[in-house]
């Protein structure tokens, strides 16, 4: 796979915003990751040329974060809180219902491309544990019996939009 | 806002805003004030849309004049959120939603009455609260680290600037630099992030370093699961975290700055930004600071979900584009830290204290806290109580009154089986511990630690060998994979607790648990290592018991461990309603709609609890 | 030099204060087991937790690879706490080790075996799930077993801090880290040097050598006339895999061991070093009279040429078109000595015995194929490989009497071709040779070139040879070469004739020779890493010394060999069959 132009243009962007920084590279992974969805080989490839820090160290870097990606993440992210006040009040059950429901493992992408999920670490939404994050949008106290609601609200989203778009 | 050059200027803009503030919220011209939650829980609870709602209502009625409408930092009291206070009156409503807003406009506005069903009550005297400070959760309070939060609005400087931020500094650089560190020591301020070491004595060790080029860094790295009193300070207060920075960096002699925030926090990431260009534009951040010779900025940089990065050097790492992989200490960051300069990290809630210190006094400090511990703690209180929330609490108030009187209890009449302290760095205490003052020694000499304030409660209903293996769960999901201890030691131990666990325990493996948890404990090489094995010496040695239970009788006494339960009816309650058998996704529920009962085939039953949560009538249980 | 009192256990010592606790113990007489540190040298990481020892008021066990001794400090090396933590880090690393311990060819040189041994190390005590492992042998020079891997990070260091590369690197986190080029790629696929550094300092079998042994064995089954040649850096360090000081020439005794293995002949690559000075000074000269790339950089490295086809396509002009020694030698075989001896070069096999890696990957390259479109050399085998092969055979080379390499048509060697193994002495070689053709008469000066010898990553160096200033440098590791090159991309390099090898300190330190620990050689000094290099150099500049012909163009073979086959240097028979070409690879590798 080759980054398309206009990537390349905006990574560049990216490592010229950052580069003057000392030890710029956790920016620019960062604002890649964000502007992107995921870190691509090609794109650690380019910021290695653009900053000279070896590709090996950059890729060290990626696979190190749980933040950074190598592969695109679903349209809905759904994250369920893994967190302590989430745990004891029943969310590894949660996400073993999405998982269940979806057919994937956390960290996975639906073959569709439509959904991935995520075990969270605290998202500091401990008042309303179990909490479920589906990008920005949190639902407090989500029950199994709740999860494949969360998936149908998604998906009639995605309907909606879909519509609108034609 | 015009710049603020010199000490003079600094006086004049905080008396103008302090009357602004004043005329906010103790109005005698008539004019009132609704103050909102925006803090991160409230804020996923829709407190924008609430406000939003407010504003337009407001103006529909032409009150937009009279009545402001403001967002503050958290409340705190995360559980009953999202909060509306209402000026000058005090009033609180709790869990408000967009629907209630005429109701609260037409009520409390317009007829000068209370809402009455928005109104907190009181779990045990089931008594209707009207104010903040009567309510039990509020009242054992005294904010410090929090000063300023849920009160000013923390995108506004000014309303900063006159709550009293930068007084502190002011101060600060009217003294000798030695003089502001022992103001320091002589509080006897303790660092809030982890191991409690004395902020001072690190203060000390990177001013006596001689060095053209020194830092100070905020570790606002905050990753123990259940913990966000870090996160709820820059969201309510970012000013006063910065200013406790700027005392920091003139104490040592540094000229800049580093934030470390969770990337996972983007409305205190935000509100950190505003506060920091806001702060650059009127001269505060910059050079010759209030017309010194005093020149400070502070960077903001972002973390990327690695929960080691909380431990100083592995931070340190991060921000120098490396893996957040910790450093051999010593050399200590004091000497050799940031870029090999020497560097002091201090967590957020620990820089929070110092403009309190130097702005109240030493005193107004020290007049809270046990012997070595001084001043308060924020806790996150999590679990089974029924108060969850953040509070700060003056360090030596017991665990009782924490969970008790504080939180509120245990929800449902469930007895109080432990609480863990310190997230996955502490230990789990019992009920026997409860009189027990909270401050640092105390807790590292149960086996435990305050690490940054984490509490969560557990009840008759967790299986303390599950709570055990969820700690190590997350440990070696953490673990940065450095040293051999933290690596493979966790990983073996989470193993043997999985075994234990299913069901396939054997006595022998509670040697073995031991004997790893031992080295992991001595011989790793950062604190996250360390303290990995906390959360298993300490259920070992309090709930030996329960593991036993597991290897011998195969059962899970707390009725968690999915190979050790089996689900039944109780016929005696089954009312015949099929519901459990439609949901059951195994099809292992048998019966016949209103004539025969259920019941549920236990050798292909998967142990889901679809069952449980469906059954109207409760004849469904674990054993 | 302040002193510092210590106690260890409870004896007292009197330490230098710049002393880590692990260097002080051993100067007090303690071998300490410790595993990430290398050569008890060190430490930057102190991972490995196998080195712990228990200091009094320090909190939990302190690694004594990187833990500063102070004034009073107690150590106890010998507590119970300590010797238990030692024992279950070892434990741990062995149970997510594969256990393939009897046929592993670095058995012998195992460091995690050996520690293993000095902590008592329990069968397993911890069993449990393994780290998902990645096996790699595609490129033909090095095989990564992460199954081997211990996660000490020499591998990494050595790559970015010594050779200035950074191919290998830490990947996930935790449990799942594995040690690797980025997106856990083969060597093939990255631009790896092939130098093999990384092998020399892995203290397990995660990084080996591709063995070819098996090849020769082949070789020898299918009938095949098998030609061994031996560098010259090989001499200078075999005789350490058997137990000799560091140093030790064993040159007789090597012939005799590769006679008895059956080898048709038994040649001296330093025959083609003198073959290579011809074509070299030759092409220098034509390049200072007519105007070539210049500085001209030598070619003999395959390392550094892999180093600057990947890192310096736009500078290949400068590199001398001279294909390396063994290579030549491979060359020369496959033709003149075919023809001479009427053997089809069909039926030759050629062996290089190299103390090099990538001179395995070198022998593959198509530019390096000669008659009939044949390969120079058929296999590889390292020094390491060589005394395996030795002590297979049941050959007690200890006890080995000396012999001569064949002396028929490519057997004549001389001292300049000897010291190619050491940084400096091609250089040194080919301005013998120079100065000769350009004066007219031998300079004395130069059979002992000072300049150029030592182990400096860069020397430079001026003569005035016939009225002309040439300036040369001598460099030795690609961390060293890199601001040399740039100077030359930024055309402003004063320099003629650059000699780079690949390795730090030259062949004598090459990916490919006996394994320098100083855990395993308890009799050797403990600075031992410091020395060694220089030790194994002495040991070629010594037998230049003993040659009684030391210049390149007066090996009488050679001159036989241009005279009735190959014409003159430069020719175009010699173009054919001892030049090369490169490519520039710095964008289809990456």
């Amino acid at each position: 796979m080759k980054l398309q132009e206009h990537a390349i243009k905006e990574i560049k962007e990216i490592v010229a915003q950052f580069i003057n920084e000392p030890t710029p590279l956790m920016m620019i992974l960062s604002a890649v990751q964000t502007k992107f969805g995921y870190i691509p080989m090609e794109a650690q490839e380019l910021i290695s040329e653009e900053t000279g820090i070896s590709v090996a160290e950059i890729y060290g870097v990626v696979t190190f974060y749980s933040f950074f990606s190598l592969k695109p993440k679903g349209k809905y992210i759904i994250g369920v809180c893994l967190g302590t006040a989430c745990y004891v009040k029943n969310s590894q059950q949660v996400i073993d219902k999405f998982c269940q429901l979806l057919g994937i493992q956390p960290g996975e992408t639906t073959a569709d491309g439509m959904f991935t999920i995520d075990a969270l670490r605290c998202i500091g939404a401990c008042a309303l544990a179990p909490a479920v994050r589906v990008n920005e949008k949190v639902y407090p106290q989500v029950r199994v019996e709740d999860v494949e609601k969360i998936i149908d609200a998604c998906e009639k989203m995605e309907a909606e939009k879909n519509e609108k778009g034609n | 806002m015009k710049k603020v050059t010199n000490p003079e200027m600094l006086m004049v803009a905080h008396a103008a805003f302090k009357k602004q503030l004043d005329d906010k919220f103790n109005s005698k011209t008539g004019k009132r004030a609704i103050v909102i939650c925006g803090g991160t829980g409230c804020l996923s609870s829709d407190s924008t849309v609430l406000k939003e709602r407010f504003e337009k209502v407001l103006k529909d009625k032409g009150l937009d004049g009279i009545i402001s409408v403001n967002m503050v930092g958290c409340f705190g009291f995360c559980s009953q959120g999202p909060f509306v206070k209402v000026y000058p009156e005090d009033t609180l409503y709790r869990k408000v939603k967009v629907s209630d807003v005429e109701k609260i406009i037409e009520e409390d506005f317009i007829n000068h009455g209370i809402v009455e069903d928005l109104l907190y009550v009181d779990p045990i005297t089931h008594e209707k609260i009207k104010k903040m400070e009567d309510i039990n959760f509020y009242k054992k309070q005294k904010r410090i680290a929090l000063y300023g939060c849920s009160v000013i609005d923390p995108e506004n400087i000014e309303e900063a600037i006159g709550y009293g931020s930068f007084q502190a500094l002011d101060k600060a650089l009217h003294m000798d630099r030695q003089e502001v560190i022992n103001m320091i020591l002589d509080s006897g301020l303790r660092g809030r992030g982890g191991g409690g070491f004395p902020t001072g004595r690190k203060w000390q060790f990177a001013y006596n370093q001689e060095s053209d080029e020194k830092y100070v860094v905020c570790n606002g790295d905050e990753g123990d699961p259940g913990a966000f009193m870090d996160r709820s300070i820059l969201e309510g207060n970012p000013l006063s975290v910065i200013e406790g920075m700027m005392i920091a960096g003139y104490a040592i002699g540094a000229k800049e700055g580093y934030f470390y925030v969770r990337a996972e926090y983007p409305v205190a990431v935000n509100r950190l930004n505003i506060a920091i260009k806001q702060a650059r534009e009127v001269g505060l951040l910059g050079n010759n600071i209030l017309g010194t010779d005093f020149c400070f900025d502070v960077h903001l940089r972002l973390g990327a979900g690695a929960f080691v990065c909380g431990e100083e050097t592995a931070l340190l790492n991060s921000i120098e584009g490396q893996r957040g992989m910790p450093r051999p200490r010593p050399p200590f960051p004091a000497v050799k830290g940031l870029w090999g300069k020497p560097t002091i990290v201090n967590n957020v809630e620990t820089l929070a204290c110092v403009p309190y210190i130097v702005r109240e006094g030493v005193e107004a400090f020290t007049k809270y806290g046990t012997e070595k511990s001084k001043g308060t703690k924020v806790f996150a209180l999590g679990g089974k109580v029924n108060n969850v929330g953040l509070v700060e609490i003056p360090m030596g108030t017991t665990i009782r009154e924490l969970v008790y009187d504080i939180a509120g209890g245990i929800p449902g009449n469930k007895n109080f089986k432990a609480i863990q302290t310190g997230g996955p760095s502490g230990g789990c205490l019992t009920e026997e511990h409860l009189d027990t003052p909270i401050d640092f020694d105390n807790l590292v000499a149960l086996g435990s630690m305050m690490g940054s304030g984490g509490a969560i409660v557990m009840d008759e209903d967790n299986c303390m060998v599950d709570v055990a293996k969820f700690y190590m769960e997350f440990i070696c999901d953490e673990s940065c994979g450095k040293c051999t201890p933290c690596r493979i030691g966790t990983k073996r131990i989470l193993e043997i607790l999985t075994k234990i666990t299913n069901g396939e325990g054997e006595l022998s493996d509670l040697d073995r648990l031991e004997e790893l948890a031992e080295v992991t404990k001595n011989g790793s090489l950062c604190a996250l290592g360390q303290t990995a094995a906390n959360p298993i010496i300490s259920t070992l040695k309090r709930f030996r018991d329960e593991y036993v239970e597991h290897i011998v009788n195969k059962t899970c006494p707390a009725h968690v461990c999915k190979n050790l339960i089996s689900y039944h009816v109780d016929p005696d309650l089954c009312k015949k309603c099929s519901k459990c058998a439609r949901n059951c996704p195994v099809n292992c529920i048998t019966g016949v709609p209103g004539k025969e009962t259920y019941k549920i085939d236990t050798t292909a039953c998967v142990r889901c609890g679809t069952c449980l949560s469906a059954c109207p009538f409760h004849a469904i249980y674990k054993k | 030099m302040a002193l510092v009192n210590i106690k260890i256990d409870g004896i007292s010592y009197q330490v230098d204060s710049s002393l880590t606790v692990l260097e002080a113990a051993k100067q007090c007489g303690y071998n300490i087991p410790s595993l990430c540190s290398f050569n008890h040298g060190r430490c930057s990481k102190a991972s490995c937790r196998v080195c712990l020892v228990e200091v009094k008021g320090a909190r939990g066990l302190v690694a004594s690879c990187v833990y500063p001794v102070n004034e009073g400090m107690e150590i106890s090396i010998n507590s119970q706490k300590a010797t238990e933590a030692r024992r279950v880090s070892v434990e741990l690393l062995l149970s997510n080790h594969n256990h393939d311990c009897q046929s592993c060819r670095k058995n012998q040189n195992c460091e995690l075996l050996r520690v293993a041994q000095l902590v008592g190390a329990r069968e397993g005590m911890f069993r449990g799930e393994k780290t998902p492992t990645t096996y790699d042998d595609l490129s033909p020079a090095l095989i990564r077993d992460t199954s081997k891997c211990v996660l000490c990070g020499r591998c990494i260091e050595q790559c970015k801090y010594a050779q200035g590369i950074g191919i290998l690197g830490f990947e996930n986190r935790g449990f799942k880290t594995i040690v690797g080029p980025a997106y856990n790629k083969s060597f093939k696929d990255v631009p790896c040097l092939q130098c093999g550094q990384c092998v020399t300092v892995c203290p397990t079998g995660a990084l080996m050598e591709k063995g070819e042994i098996d090849k020769v064995d082949e070789a020898f089954k299918a009938g095949k006339y098998v030609i061994v040649q031996t560098a010259p850096a090989v001499r200078a360090a075999l005789g350490e895999e058997f137990g000799m000081p560091v140093g030790t020439p064993v040159t007789g005794k090597m012939v005799t061991a590769l006679k008895r293995l059956g080898f048709y002949r038994v040649y001296d690559t330093n025959f083609a070093a003198d073959l290579t000075i011809m074509e070299e000074a030759n092409e220098l000269l034509e390049r200072i009279n007519n105007g070539g790339a210049l500085p001209m950089i030598t070619s003999c490295s395959p390392g550094w040429v892999n180093y600057a086809e990947q890192f310096y396509g736009d500078l290949i002009g400068h590199l001398s078109s001279c294909k390396s020694p063994h290579e030549m030698e491979g060359a020369v075989i496959k033709s003149f000595f075919a023809e001479k001896n009427n053997i089809k070069p069909e039926d030759i096999f050629v062996v290089s015995i190299m103390p090099c890696t990538a001179k395995k990957f070198e022998k593959e390259r198509p530019e390096c194929r000669g008659v009939n479109g044949l390969a120079d050399v058929d296999a590889v085998l390292t020094t390491r490989e060589l005394a395996t092969y030795i002590r297979r055979a049941g050959i007690e080379f200890n006890r080995l009497p000396n012999s001569e390499f064949d002396q028929d048509i490519l057997g004549e060697y001389t001292g300049a071709g000897v010291i190619f193994g050491a940084t400096g002495g091609v250089m040194e070689a080919a301005l013998r040779t120079a100065y000769y053709w350009l004066t007219g008469e031998n300079a004395d000066s130069l059979l002992k070139c000072e300049p150029v010898r030592g182990q400096e990553g860069v020397k430079e160096a001026s003569f005035t040879i016939a009225g002309k200033e040439i300036k040369v440098a001598v460099v030795s590791s690609m961390k060293a070469a890199k601001p040399i090159l740039d100077d030359i991309r930024a055309g402003k390099s004063p320099y003629t004739f650059i000699e780079v090898m690949g390795c730090p300190g030259g062949c004598i330190n090459g990916g490919g020779q006996p394994y320098i620990r100083s855990c395993m050689l308890p009799n050797e000094d403990i600075d031992i890493e410091d020395t060694y290099r220089a030790k194994r150099a002495a040991a070629l500049y010594s037998e230049d010394e003993r040659q009684t012909v030391r210049r390149s163009h007066e090996n009488t073979q050679v001159k036989a060999l241009y005279d009735e086959y190959l014409e003159k240097p430069g020719s175009h028979k010699a173009h054919e069959l001892l030049h090369t070409t490169y490519n520039d690879r710095g964008h289809n590798l990456k």
